[in-house]
Order: C-alpha cells, then structure tokens, then sequence
C-alpha cells in the first residue's frame, strides 16, 4: 500500500498544470483515487457524509455480482457439455465446466470493459471532468446479461452506444435516466435479433439436435409447464443469459446489498409483489397454459430476479422518493409478467418494463412531491394558517 | 434588384437548417429514409412543392385577405402534392407506393406552411424562390444523409444494389435492423444535431 501511495506521489506532479502531461490529468485521477479514497472535502454548502464514496459504492456492487458471475460462467461450461452428452451430471466435469466457462465470458467482460472504460476516459478528458466511476458497474452488468454465444463485435457496439447515447449526452454518470447496461441489452436486441433471441443462442456452441431452449421460450410455445423442474430454476440449471439463471445466487448478491443498504429493500420487495399480483390475476382470469402457471415460477425463469437486484436498484434510473419507490417496482413487476405472458413477440418482459419504468421514475417522483405538498398545505389550512 | 442574394439559400442549408435548427419536419425525416430511394424522391418532392409554393404565394400575397391566407395557403400546396403525387403515382409507382401516405402529409409539412408564412407573404417573389431552394436542399441533404447511413447499415445496400460484400458476412457480419426502425431515425437526427452545434457554438442556447 505504501508502495503504491509513493509511486502516485511521485508521478503527481507530471499530471498536474504545468507538468508533462497536463492533458492526462483525468485519467491520472481516476486511477488514484480508485486505489485511494480522496482526502478533499467539499467546502461549501450543507451535505451528507458517508463513509462510503461513489467508487467504494460501486466496489461492493461488484462484490454482490460475484455469485452470479461465477455460477453463471460454471453453468455455460456445464450447459454446453451437457448438450454434447445428456447424461453428464452437474458435478462430473467441474475443472472442464469451469474452464469452458471462463473461455467463453472473460473475452465478453474484456470488450465490454474497454470499450466503455476507453469512452468515459475519452470524454472525462474531453471535457475536463474526472472520470466518472459509474462504469464500473455497467461494466461488469452488461456481460452478465448478454447470451454465452453473443459475438464480440456486438457486445462492443452496444456497448459503446449505451455509453455514449445512454449516458454521456446526457451528462455522464447520475445524468442518464435509463439504465446503461439494460440499454446495451436493448440494443443488441433490437438491432441483432438473431444473436439475442430464438433457442440457439443460450447455450454456447451447443450441439444441433439438442434443445436449447429456456423455460421462457418453452412456456411462450405453448407448453403447459417448463421442462426444467422449480428446483433446477431456483438452482440456475438451465439456459439463459450469463448472470440471470441462478435465483440463489443473485439472491446472495442481494442480501449484500440490502446489508450494506446500497440496493433499496423498497424496490426489491415491491417488484416481487407486483410480479405476484399479476401473476395471481392471470391465474384467475387466464386461459391458456402460461397464464396459470404458479406466479412463483416468474421468479425464477428468464431474468425477473437479476433485473429487480441489480437492474430495477440502480440508483439513477429508480424514482427518488419512498413512496415512489414502491410505486415504482410494483409496477416494473406487473409490466415484466404482463409483457412475458400477454406479449407474443418478446419471450423476456424484465428488460422492456425496467426500461419503460425508468423512463417514467421521474414523473413518479413529481406527482409523489405534489402530493405531499397538497398534503401539508391542507393540514397548514386546518390548523387555521394563512392562505398560501 | 440587387442580383441575387445567395444568404437564402445558404443559410438554410447549416445555421438555420430546417431539421436540425429549426426542428420541423420531423415526421417524414424519420419515416421515410429507412432506404434511401424513398428518401431521395421525398427530398425532391417537397423541394418542388416548397419552391412552388413559395413563388405562388408570394406573387399574390398582396391580393390575399390576412384572415384567410392560411386557406389560401393550403389551396395552393394541396394543388402542387397532388400534381406531385399524380407525377410519382404514374413514373415511379414502386416509390410512391413505399412512400403512402407521407407524399399527401407534405401538404402539412410544417417546413412548407412555415417558409410561406414566414417568408414568402412579405417577400418578392424572386427572393422567395430562393428561400424555397435553400430551405428545399437543406431539407434533402439531412433526409439523403438519414437514408444513406440508414440503408447502409441496416440492410447492407445503396438504392437497393448490395455495397457489402458477401465475404463479411461470411466473418459473422449483421445488418443493424435497429437501423430500420424509426427510432434510430431520431438518436441519428440528434447525433447530426450534437455534432453541428459542437462545430458551430452560435447555436448552443444558453
């Protein structure tokens, strides 16, 4: 530690005005305070203090994605020999599984890391600002949900558009209001369908006679229940997209965040209730098999539980307020089971209501701060006060 | 007379640009040019209407009572789209038919209605013609740009021949079809919009 803390010493004073490098100032910073929290304090005007900054922030969300990363890259490997050989079991090959895995994610984190990181240093320089940590993050969320098979290229595209289209026009990090990593989705979505959609891209390099499709798809054909039993969802055992198949260990990241109170219980909580109380309508009032499928199932199929830990969370794009929070999620759960059972075109409703949800967070939070405003102007009338 | 007052055209063309400054026309930039055939046609439909119409109104606009121009003003275009439909509907029939019912919405094109209110009923004529070229071009040049990337990018072709070769997608190349949808269309007006006014800061507002 000392070490480094002598070394940033040493260079500083080349980065600084008048130095050899002036014009890396940015990137400089950046780099040191990621290794060092800053000791400046803001000097005027009255704030909140935390012992956790932004980047510190962003660290223990990284932390919290680690469960879901790494079942995530042991499941690829495991899916694809799968395929190969139906009777593998999930234990019997775990250096292979593991290896293949890694093979096939670290290449998609690589792209999606400097590519994003390479835009955000360019404009943080461009326009003097330091560089913002929010990529951090995005970074690591974009692998995560894309499809094992999704070729590099791609992920780099998308990338670059979220950052630059999602984020820096607006103002970089906090100025975005829809979130970066499920834009990137949406992108690739929209624009390559073929490497996005359809049961051939879930698991990687899979063998042609087996199916490969995710319970999503299967109940979307018509199929009154998944092949997958509720277990093996809840586990993460099936195909799907990098980080999103295992409910249990998104649900370890979650309890992270909820400890360290850096995702919103409001939001989590609520997006799981609205995604029962649609579920539960459907059952009522449903006719076909998908409709009455328990609400629970939702859950755990597709991306639901990824997208209401990591996604719905994000601090930016949520709505602000308490009770806008709850409206909020609510919301984004019965929007995602609505579009996953009523919507014949898109199997996945989390990343369509999310961003739909973000879109309208703002709106939420105004009609939220009017209301309590009514509110206390009312109660201000009653006690007898003056018109305002 | 003082010759001719070359302002009028060029103008619109960048500063005072009908899309990008002016925002107007909005509508047809996005739904037309997702190839770019449809788009150059469209181009050159309403730079014949808008120069047209321009020239009509401003040789009466001393006979036209103020509380019913705006009629007047419709007649006028109406008459112009419908000949301009008519001429498309019998040479290039494939085009019109891709075009529908944009070519007939060029009679509200907010670009047509706001040269002849702003410009062409207190203008001579000769300058009003100008006007009418300038705002016509600077109309094209944004829809021919929209439909080149558009096309490009999203099916691999340039009026329709293929431009891309087979061998790149053979390497795993895929048309953008984002690119074909309308709201592509917008984030490429605003990335236009972003990159003139980083070019030219008089248009920043403040």
């Amino acid at each position: 530690m000392k070490l480094l803390r002598n070394i940033l010493d040493n260079l500083k004073p080349d980065f600084e005005k008048g130095g050899k490098f002036p014009w890396l100032h940015s990137t400089f910073d950046a780099f040191e305070t990621f290794a060092f929290v800053p000791k400046t304090t803001t000097k005027n005007g009255a704030h909140f203090r935390d012992a956790l900054d932004m980047k510190r922030t962003m660290t223990m969300v990284i932390v919290a994605l680690i469960p879901a990363l790494l079942f995530g890259t042991y499941n690829i490997g495991y899916q694809h020999f799968l395929s190969l050989d139906p009777k593998i079991g999930f234990f019997d090959e775990i250096w292979n599984n593991l290896w293949y895995g890694i093979l096939k994610v670290l290449p998609i984190i690589i792209v999606s890391y400097v590519v994003g990181l390479s835009i955000e240093f360019g404009f943080a320089q461009w326009r003097g600002h330091e560089v913002n940590e929010g990529f951090l993050v995005t970074g690591m969320l974009i692998p995560l949900v894309m499809p094992p098979d999704v070729p590099l290229w791609q992920v780099a595209m998308a990338t670059a558009f979220s950052v630059v289209i999602g984020k820096e026009v607006f103002g970089g990090t906090g100025m975005n209001f829809l979130n970066p990593a499920l834009l990137a989705r949406a992108f690739l979505f929209f624009a390559f369908p073929s490497s996005m959609s359809g049961d051939n891209v879930w698991i990687a390099e899979k063998a042609d006679a087996f199916s490969g499709a995710t319970p999503l798809a299967e109940m979307m054909a018509g199929a009154s229940i998944p092949t997958h039993s509720f277990m093996e969802m809840l586990l993460g055992v099936m195909p799907g997209s990098i980080g999103e198949t295992s409910a249990i260990a998104i649900l370890l990241g979650a309890i992270l965040l909820l400890f360290t109170g850096i995702g919103s219980w409001r939001i989590m909580l609520s997006v799981f209730v609205g995604g029962a109380v649609m579920g539960l309508t459907f059952n009522l009032f449903g006719s076909n098999p998908y409709t009455q499928i328990p609400f629970y199932y939702h859950y755990v199929m597709g991306g639901f539980m990824f997208g209401a830990v990591f996604m719905a969370t994000d601090p930016v794009t949520a709505s602000q307020t308490n009770r806008g929070k709850w409206i909020y999620g609510f919301l984004i759960g019965v929007m995602a089971v609505l579009i996953r059972v009523v919507n014949p075109a898109y199997p996945e409703g989390m990343m369509l209501s999310i961003l739909l949800l973000n879109v309208f967070a703002p709106l939420i939070d105004y009609y939220v701060v009017d209301s309590n405003i009514k509110k206390r102007i009312k109660r201000w009338k009653m006690k007898g006060g003056e018109n305002v | 007379m003082a010759g001719i007052n070359f302002k009028l055209i060029k103008n619109p063309l960048s500063k005072e640009n009908p899309i990008t400054v002016q925002v107007l026309g909005i509508c047809s930039a996005l739904a037309v040019t997702a190839k770019l055939q449809p788009a150059f046609v469209m181009a050159l439909s309403v730079i014949v209407v808008v120069v047209f119409s321009n020239l009509i109104i401003s040789l009466i606009r001393n006979t036209i009572p103020p509380r019913i121009r705006i009629i007047v003003q419709l007649v006028i275009v109406s008459l112009l789209v419908i000949l301009v439909d008519q001429i498309l509907k019998a040479f290039v029939y494939d085009v019109s038919k891709q075009l529908s019912v944009f070519v007939g919405l060029i009679i509200t094109n907010c670009i047509v209605m706001g040269r002849l209110e702003a410009f062409a009923m207190n203008n001579k004529p000769f300058d009003s013609l100008l006007d009418g070229i300038g705002n016509g071009i600077g109309y094209a040049v944004i829809l021919v740009t929209l439909g080149i990337i558009r096309e490009l990018f999203g099916s691999g072709t340039l009026w329709g021949y293929n431009v891309i070769p087979q061998s790149f997608y053979d390497m795993g190349y895929q048309d953008n079809s984002l690119m074909i949808m309308p709201p592509m269309a917008l984030i490429l007006v605003g990335i236009i919009i972003w990159i003139q006014r980083a070019r030219n800061k008089d248009l920043c507002e403040k």
